[in-house]
């Protein structure tokens, strides 16, 4: 329990809330008639309101990007290894909002949150809401803080499609999109695991069709199977084994079937019975359905670059050697397609272990590149007063 | 900035779409970036000079040329590209030439000259790899492994129909300068041509 929180840390921090009235058109046809969206924000907005940097969460994240809650708290932000003072998201620079999505289960509206129509709560009739309407609603978030252009939109994984999504749709509203771990659509492996997790989900005897919520019930063991899935294509096969190896818990076989007996069995386990007890499965089943659906190319006849014709942001794309989630290839298409459209553009491939979690973890050189790209961003907000 | 990144800058058109492969810590964008507004991208592969373009505001893109070669670029996108001291370094400089005319209208390359005087003394007499400012390696580490002199590239480029537009001889004896001019393969240090096809 920190009684004082590191020097690199923006501290205790609290979430705010920004009510809408004004429906909000969704891709799929249909419509929230009002909404909330929950956010946090570290650092201060300069007078020119000049120097606000958006960041936009993966698929299990929340508005607490950096900080703590309270000096109860045993784990900082889920991005706290890249905002604050000192680190690459500098919030001595920077004015930095974090939101958590529509659909999401951290606060915002979503499927937990109840349908003004029924006066029950959403469950599975929240409506199944995309990347760009997820866009659209952060528009609507920068119209009511006052930021009529990002600095940055910055994201990681599902987070850097918002960013790459952001940079097509709403070309003037941002200086520079940061897109790390991620990739301009999902391959058939990647929707093949999101189909798994789902089934894991739908097939568990207390999903109750979506609406376990009114049973007071939760699919908690199929949510735990998605998230143990997910968690496999997390990690490279390299940093599994040096994590656990075949590390056994006890010293020999039991000839056992139904103990977890290796060390990664138990850990997964854990790993997925702590998420099934935070997280809402039907959010968990929306939030793959974005992450297939993206493809911003696919308005455009499949062609990338003439997607990305009308952005104006320049671009930092990294990818990690051992992502095999989103690997280097992918963010390399992007690259290339950000070339052929003649937009300004860096990449870098950074070598670590990690696999895809990569993008949580400081490694030397991503901070190196990550931290030099956004001090010319906030050499270029401070000159332009 | 180095004379050879001086003479590439004055043959480079404002505004132009300028690639440069092997761009080092990105001086020669940068300055080009700042006097002639051009549009420009490096590829490197050290992360050490990706974090310097990257402070510079220069492109810079992570691409092993001898790993993924040029494929993912498209045809005649650039109106330069450039390769400074670095084609004698790649595996197939040939085929690196053709690609460089895929992408471009036409090419800068510059490259250390062998058959500079000195360097073929230091061999006749010494009758060791010569080893000296402009190629400071020993045979065993050294990253150039396709070294050639004036006469080797015209001959190539003759080879592949390859029209030199102009070229420049740099010698870090002003005095030479004149002299290098007339006997380049002689007393030329590094070689800049500017290429088309």
């Amino acid at each position: 329990m920190p009684t004082t929180f590191p020097a690199d840390s923006v501290g205790l921090v609290s979430a705010q809330v920004a009510e809408f009235s004004v429906p909000l058109a969704l891709e799929c046809g249909k419509s929230l008639p009002s909404y909330q969206l929950v956010y946090e924000t570290y650092g201060t907005l300069n007078a020119g309101r000049s120097n606000a940097i958006l960041i936009c969460h993966a698929l299990s994240g929340s508005h607490h990007a950096a900080g703590y809650h309270s000096h109860d708290d045993a784990k900082p932000g889920w991005w706290d290894t890249c905002i604050g003072p000192g680190k690459p998201i500098d919030t001595r620079h920077f004015f930095v909002v974090c939101l958590n999505n529509l659909g999401g289960c951290a606060g915002s509206t979503g499927p937990l949150s109840q349908n003004p129509e029924t006066g029950r709560q959403y469950g599975p009739d929240f409506p199944v809401v995309t990347v760009k309407d997820w866009v659209n609603s952060q528009v609507r978030l920068a119209d009511f803080l006052g930021i009529q252009r990002w600095a940055a939109v910055v994201g990681g994984s599902l987070g850097g499609m918002q960013a790459l999504q952001w940079s097509i749709s709403h070309p003037d509203r941002l200086g520079h999109a940061v897109v790390i771990a991620s990739t301009p659509k999902l391959s058939a492996q990647n929707i093949a695991f999101n189909e798994v997790a789902r089934r894991a989900i739908i097939s568990d005897p207390e999903f109750h069709q979506g609406r376990y919520l009114e049973k007071n019930s939760a699919p908690r063991n199929g949510l735990m199977l998605a998230r143990m899935v997910g968690h496999i294509t997390y990690l490279s096969n390299v940093a599994m084994g040096e994590k656990f190896g075949r590390e056994l818990r006890d010293q020999a076989f039991k000839f056992g079937l139904l103990d977890a007996e290796f060390q990664v069995e138990s850990y997964l386990r854990y790993q997925g019975e702590r998420f099934s007890q935070n997280f809402d499965a039907n959010t968990y089943l929306l939030m793959t359905r974005v992450l297939d659906y993206f493809d911003p190319a696919a308005d455009f006849g499949g062609d990338l670059t003439q997607a990305l014709t009308h952005a104006k942001c320049k671009f930092l794309v990294v990818a990690f050697s051992t992502d095999w989630r989103f690997s280097p290839e992918r963010s390399e298409e992007l690259v290339s397609a950000l070339v052929g459209a003649s937009k300004c553009v860096s990449y870098a491939e950074i070598d670590a272990p990690h696999g895809h979690d990569a993008f949580l973890i400081p490694t030397q050189r991503y901070i190196d590149v990550f931290s030099s790209y956004m001090q010319r961003i906030a050499q270029e907000v401070t000159h332009a007063h | 900035m180095r004379i050879d990144l001086q003479i590439i800058a004055e043959w480079i058109q404002p505004q132009a779409r300028v690639l440069d492969l092997g761009c080092g810590d990105g001086t020669l964008l940068s300055h080009l970036q700042d006097t002639k507004s051009i549009l420009g991208y490096g590829l490197e592969i050290d992360p050490f000079n990706i974090t310097a373009c990257i402070q510079k505001g220069v492109n810079v893109i992570e691409q092993d040329l001898d790993v993924k070669g040029l494929a993912n670029l498209r045809h005649q996108h650039f109106d330069v590209v450039v390769m400074t001291q670095a084609l004698q370094a790649v595996r197939q400089p040939d085929i690196m030439l053709d690609e460089m005319l895929r992408l471009g209208k036409e090419c800068i390359i510059t490259f250390p000259n062998f058959a500079y005087w000195k360097l073929r003394l230091y061999l006749l007499s010494k009758g060791r790899m010569p080893v000296s400012k402009t190629l400071p390696y020993t045979w065993y580490n050294t990253p150039n492994i396709h070294l050639c002199t004036f006469r080797d590239f015209e001959a190539l480029c003759r080879d592949k129909n390859i029209r030199v537009l102009r070229r420049a001889v740099v010698n870090d004896d002003q005095e030479s300068q004149t002299l290098a001019q007339r006997f380049p393969n002689w007393l030329g240090q590094i070689a800049i041509y500017q290429v088309t096809k």
